[in-house]
């Protein structure tokens, strides 16, 4: 399940939806990432944009790896800005054992910040500056050079 | 005529190219001088499937996507 909302995200109301989505799916561990907007640099917050299409092909991917593990991925993200000490991004693993949650939610936290189609910008004094440092080529990347 | 669009931060409009490969579009992408600055950094979708193979062939309505650095959460 992937989820894309304009602004902050809500995180209770998606934690405590999905824990009761699988309540009763006899699942043994339930890890969550949230990432939270932290104050540095004097921005206001952050802003996201996201191509659809090739996000939705990306998580499919890893539903159906965490699925041959019998484990199960979601997550939701921001679109547009997002103020400070709010959050942007939540994701979860639920897997019968510890042991696939902790590997998959590290492998599918850093895949996602290396090859999701989603791009940040600095809101500083009420302008979009692409955060060009922090951002990483996608897989693939310089095809056409 | 395939369609060549630029997704976040390089922040221009979607064009209209004659192209037959992936080569092609290459070639008429680093015309460009700014948008020649980003083809390093950039990954390529075709018809919104990421693609890693310059000789692929187009068709007449693809849509071709440049996607620049990414940085999610």
């Amino acid at each position: 399940m992937m989820e894309l909302y304009q602004g902050n995200l809500d995180i209770k109301e998606i934690f405590d939806r999905w824990l009761d989505e699988e309540s009763e799916s006899n699942y043994g561990a339930f890890i969550p990432f949230i990432g939270t907007i932290r104050a540095e640099n004097n921005i206001e917050g952050l802003s996201f944009d996201i191509y659809e299409p090739i996000l939705k092909e990306w998580f499919d991917k890893w539903q159906k790896k965490a699925s041959l593990l019998g484990a199960k991925v979601k997550m939701a993200h921001a679109l547009g800005d997002v103020p400070i000490h709010t959050s942007s991004y939540i994701s979860a693993v639920f897997s019968p054992k510890r042991r696939v949650a902790l590997e998959l939610i590290d492998e599918f936290v850093e895949d996602f910040k290396a090859n999701a189609p989603i791009w940040k910008y600095d809101l500083i004094n009420g302008k979009r500056v692409y955060a060009k440092d922090r951002s990483t080529p996608m897989n693939g990347a310089g095809l056409l050079l | 005529m395939v369609k060549v669009e630029f997704l976040g931060p390089i922040n221009r409009d979607t064009i209209e190219i004659e192209a037959s490969t992936l080569k092609d579009v290459s070639t008429i992408l680093k015309q460009d001088e700014e948008i020649a600055k980003w083809l390093d950094k950039c990954a390529v979708a075709l018809n919104d499937t990421m693609i890693n193979d310059l000789n692929t062939t187009l068709k007449n309505g693809d849509k071709i996507s440049i996607l620049p650095p990414v940085c999610g959460g």
